[in-house]
């Protein structure tokens, strides 16, 4: 690990002037849990960490009738016992699907959804996620995307919960200097305000468009500049919302999935009225198919629904040399995070 | 003395019964010292750097940033220019620094100039690596009923003799098996701490070799064997890779000399994986010929598979394994790969032949579309040991823990319930087991005290408590009474931890020394009695005339008879010398029962039996406990673990345990250890158990896949994506 500047602030506010808008030579440190790997292997080098785990306006939980906003620094498992986020089934089985007390007690959700590829290209000090494409291409890729992977990035997002958390139509609430291009829009949904409106602004915008596949070196894998933090994520109260996030991992262990959906169905009369379908660990951004979706709307969830559902997702996915079986595996995920949202056996593990 | 005996079976309060490790409360409590755990005063943390590519020459090594960094006390490198480097993570340079930060910055400090040379990795394809003039002579080995008559060509024969012998079969089975390079996986990486007090090197070293490992040191660093003492109370696993010092052990001691200070290098888990030791692959196209009744009549085989850069792969000794079948033809070509070097890994070659050759009998039984279990029974009569008898014995007690027959379906034909189908298949395997050189030196004091010392290791398997059994037994003591000293070479030498070779190899000294230590205390009692020496027997904590409780001592008033001076026994144990305590030789057969998500590829292990004998069992607990771990290591290398390597760069590319797929134990389903142990067990002695229940986890649990799904998944790991290849269905 490179000696490296620390700061821990207490305050929104003091964000100010922390962070340098060069990249790389600033990292945010909440549960740490991807950043001191990282570091300890030299991936990332920064000059300078700041540890936003101090400021108590980025914790917690809270509720109304519009939905719920969680901290960045909150918790994985403080999450999972929350009664609040009970409304969202999705969101707390992809977090129970970590399999890991270690992560869970440790990482935060604003470090889940920010945390690098998992390319082991990548960690393996070959170059940033999107100088690899051809070295993915040619070589290993039996874990990366069989969607979005026409550009340079060939890794797929590696956040566990995001698939959830986009479905549900949540949106993310960012900080970063008053003068940085992301920054418009009052602030919404009862989260903080920056203390200091000169130095600091916000913006909201939906998770689903938080994600980006970068088309060129230092891109990153988010809309984030260097200099800006994700501090809230506010997931949209609705009651009709029935969900669920199906992943297929191996092991009981810890490893990343090999594939994974959420869905979001609205459940009228038995006929499924409107859907969303996010698929996991299978493109550099958690992918919304329109596809699978538009499947599903009209229908009533039976096995065969779903499956066709599932073959909509997938229709138009393109394998790299060795993954095509994740082609089976999205459509399987997706197949089954529709029946377990409806709260039907999924005929599997 | 000359006789040695164990006491009679039922008679014993310690052996044969389950005792808790007499260390284990150390080792849960984290009061056990490891390796990296020894931190005298001033210790420096080295660290290696590890090379990135896997086939270079140095061209120049630049050490001079390296030396400026803060904190840095030593940079010093381990390759001169114009070495060549043979795989990633082979390692360039050492650098002792005052933290391990420190340590870490100086490693990325230091500038190497490479000159890149050609990469092959790719083990997995005979003709790729012929393409690239990787390959070694391959090496036939035959064996034939009929031989070729005077006048005639001996090749254009036996090719001749297979085919004519192919032709004759009622079936004939072609198939590809395989299983990939998996590397060794110990928690506690290789290292040590080294600390000198003027030319005595101490060295703390992770190894399963105390006495063996001070001259390895000593050689290298210009002093003898004599002024080097090797310490290891407790090892974090060792499986074969740490018999020796290693030249990181050597750098570290070289380090702790030139900066005058303790060092501890401990290597990082990926350079610990790429270079620290591995257990080669092995691939193979196999022709069957077999009878009707599944009985194998013909062999034909031609392997692969790579060491690492020397080539290497599994021995074609143990092809087919077990089983010899009387007309068998097999070749093998080693690979050389830009990967590290193999290491002896748990049972070394046996778990390889057995995936690859046990699955190929067990797809004679699906084409004959017959229960595997009767082809296996049926092809006892070819084992290449002298335990069809316990195998025939064993099958049956493993089918009746499995409810073979009642599962039992034909391969593919079993039920469906949503995706998931299930299936049953079985291994058998074969180990040696006998004791290694073994020396201890038991010491009775007067005061009742009893102590035992020997240059012996515990892997985590049990011998700190099993040297304790046998020691407290033979004295009628209870078992904390027994102070066991082992894990260091200034105590007498015993063997390596290796190959199965350690339980009955202490036990075999301990009981000598005991014994005879016995006897000697034995003459001063029945002097004291006044009954005969013979008469006397030691249990409860007295020593006694055998049918006169009236007269007896109790330990402590019968060890003050020894007066001042403590009666100290050595005891000692040749290998392979006859003996009535130890033999050798082990049967086992095992049987899994696995579901499969046919939608998915995702196998799930629900019931593994394993039938093991070993001899005579010293501690219960433990050796159960042994088959429990090597049935899980054995779910490993069947469904998670695989080296993987980049085929354009060499690099190792899930050199971490993030990306090194492993289980947990959700992932293990129900395991039934059944320690199987008729009189002649007992009577035959102690007898190692390490590897044997390793073996046939791959086969067992291949051949439940095929049995589940109707089809073959050829290469082991079994994952996901290898099973819906499999199947078609990707």
């Amino acid at each position: 690990m490179k000696a490296f500047e620390y700061a821990a602030p207490r305050r929104e506010s003091e964000l100010a002037g922390l962070f340098s808008g060069r990249p790389g030579a600033t990292a945010v440190l909440a549960g740490g849990t991807d950043l001191v790997g990282l570091m300890k292997k030299m991936i990332v080098a920064p000059d300078r960490v700041v540890n936003i785990k101090e400021i108590a306006s980025l914790y917690g939980i809270s509720a109304d009738s519009a939905g719920v906003t969680v901290g960045a620094v909150t918790r994985l498992d403080e999450m999972l016992d929350s009664a609040d986020l009970d409304a969202f089934p999705a969101v707390k089985q992809a977090i129970r699907g970590i399999n890991s007390m270690q992560l869970q007690s440790q990482g935060t959700i604003g470090g889940e959804l920010c945390q690098r590829p998992r390319c082991w290209y990548f960690r393996n000090g070959c170059g940033l996620p999107t100088e690899l494409g051809r070295m993915v291409e040619r070589g290993d890729n039996r874990y990366h995307a069989i969607f979005g992977n026409r550009g340079p990035a060939k890794y797929v997002s590696a956040s566990r919960i995001a698939p959830a958390l986009v479905a549900l139509g949540a949106s993310v609430r960012i900080v970063g200097p008053a003068s940085g291009e992301a920054v418009e829009g009052p602030p919404k949904n009862g989260a903080p305000v920056a203390q200091d409106g000169n130095a600091l602004g916000e913006a909201i915008m939906p998770l689903a468009d938080f994600f980006v596949t970068p088309r060129a070196p230092h891109q990153g894998e988010t809309v984030l500049d260097p200099d800006q933090i994700v501090t809230h994520i506010h997931i949209p109260r609705d009651e009709q919302i029935a969900s669920a996030t199906y992943e297929v991992r191996q092991s009981e262990g810890p490893e990343y999935p090999l594939a994974a959906a959420a869905a979001a169905l609205r459940i009228e009369a038995g006929v499924v009225t409107e859907a969303r379908i996010v698929l996991g660990q299978v493109a550099p951004v958690p992918w919304v198919s329109e596809a699978a979706a538009a499947a599903i709307v009209g229908q009533a969830v039976t096995p065969e629904s779903a499956r066709a559902a599932g073959e909509a997702a997938v229709a138009r996915a393109t394998p790299l040399s060795q993954n095509r079986y994740k082609v089976q595996l999205a459509r399987v995920s997706v197949e089954r995070a529709i029946l377990q949202a409806a709260g039907l056996e999924t005929g599997g593990f | 003395m000359a006789e040695y005996s164990w006491p009679r079976r039922g008679t014993t309060s310690l052996i044969d019964t389950e005792q808790t490790r007499i260390d284990g409360v150390a080792k849960a409590s984290g009061a056990a010292k490891y390796s990296c755990d020894i931190n005298p005063k001033g210790t420096l943390v080295a660290r290696a750097m590890g090379c990135p590519h896997a086939h270079c020459k140095i061209k120049s090594i630049d050490i001079s940033l390296a030396k400026d960094v803060p904190g840095v006390v030593l940079v010093s490198p381990a390759k001169a220019i114009g070495d060549e480097i043979q795989w990633q993570g082979d390692i360039i340079a050492y650098v002792a620094a005052e933290t391990e930060g420190a340590a870490a910055e100086g490693v990325a400090a230091i500038t190497v100039e490479y000159e890149m040379l050609d990469v092959f990795v790719d083990d997995q394809h005979l003709a790729a690596a012929e393409a690239a003039d990787r390959t070694g002579k391959p090496l036939s080995n035959v064996q034939l009923v009929n031989e070729p008559g005077d006048d005639e060509d001996e090749e254009a024969f036996e090719e001749a003799e297979i085919q004519r012998l192919l032709e004759a079969s009622d079936v004939v089975v072609e198939g590809n098996y395989g299983i990939n390079v998996i590397t060794h996986m110990c928690m506690e990486p290789h290292g040590s701490t080294c600390e000198w007090n003027g030319d005595q090197l101490t060295a703390h070293l992770s190894t399963q070799n105390v006495s063996g490992t001070a001259g390895q040191f000593a050689d290298p660093l210009g002093i003898t064997a004599s002024d080097v003492t090797v310490h290891c109370d407790f090892i974090g696993g060792g499986f074969g890779s740490k018999f020796a010092a290693d030249s990181w052990g050597v750098a570290c001691a070289e380090l702790a000399r030139q900066t005058g200070r303790p060092v501890r290098l401990m290597l990082d888990r990926d350079i610990e994986l790429k270079t620290a030791g591995n257990r080669p692959s092995g691939f193979i196209k196999v022709k069957i010929g077999a009878d009707k009744n599944g009985v194998v009549q013909v062999w034909d085989s031609q392997q692969w598979g790579t060491s690492g850069a020397s080539g290497g792969g599994v021995s074609q000794g143990v092809v087919p394994y077990v089983f010899d079948p009387e007309n068998r033809r097999r070749t093998a070509t080693s690979i050389a790969t830009n990967a590290g070097p193999q290491r002896a890994w748990r049972a070394p070659n046996h778990p390889q032949a057995a995936a690859i050759t046990h699955t190929a009998y067990d797809d004679v039984a699906a084409a004959l579309g017959i229960d595997s279990y009767d082809v296996f029974l049926r092809n006892l009569d070819s084992v290449s040991n002298d335990k069809a008898d316990v195998y025939r014995a064993q099958m049956e007690r493993a089918a009746e823990l499995m409810q073979w027959k009642s599962k039992w379906h034909a391969h593919g034909k079993g039920e469906k319930k949503g995706s998931v189908v299930t299936g049953l298949g079985m291994g058998i395997h074969t180990w040696g087991g006998g004791g290694h050189n073994s020396t201890c030196r038991i010491t009775i004091h007067p005061d009742g005290g009893v102590e035992t010392a020997l240059g012996s290791q515990d892997l985590g398997t049990g011998t700190r408590t099993v040297i304790g059994i046998v020691v407290a037994e033979t004295f009628g003591l209870p078992l904390d009474a027994v102070n066991v000293k082992i894990g260091s070479s200034s105590y007498p030498a015993s063997g390596p931890s290796g190959g199965s070779t350690t339980v009955a190899g202490v036990s075999e000294s301990n009981r000598r020394a005991a014994q005879d230590a016995l006897a000697q205390l034995n003459e001063l009692v029945a002097a004291k009695l006044g009954v005969g020496a013979a008469d006397l027997v030691a249990k409860e904590g007295r020593i006694q005339a055998s049918g006169d409780a009236s007269k007896s001592l109790s330990w402590k008033e019968a060890c003050a008879l020894l007066g001042m001076t403590p009666l100290e026994v050595n005891g000692e144990f040749r290998r392979g010398e006859p003996s009535s305590l130890s033999s050798s030789q082990v049967a086992g057969v095992q049987m899994a029962e696995v579901a499969v998500d046919l939608d998915t590829g995702i196998v799930k292990p629900l019931k593994f039996v394993a039938v093991q004998d070993m001899g005579l069992i010293i501690n219960r607990k433990t050796a159960a406990s042994q088959i429990y771990g090597a049935v899980i290591m054995g779910i490993a290398y069947s469904i998670f673990e695989e080296r993987i390597m980049d085929l354009q760069t060499g690099a190792f590319l899930n050199a971490e345990l993030a990306d090194y797929r492993l289980p947990r134990l959700g992932d293990i389903g129900e395991i039934v250890v059944d320690l199987w142990e008729p009189d002649s067990e007992y009577e035959r002695g102690v007898v190692g158990l390490g590897e044997p229940p390793v073996i046939s986890p791959g086969a067992a649990i291949s051949n439940a896949v095929a049995n589940a799904t109707g089809v073959r998944v050829p290469v082991l790991p079994l994952t996901p994506q290898r099973v819906l290849d499999a199947l078609g269905s990707a």
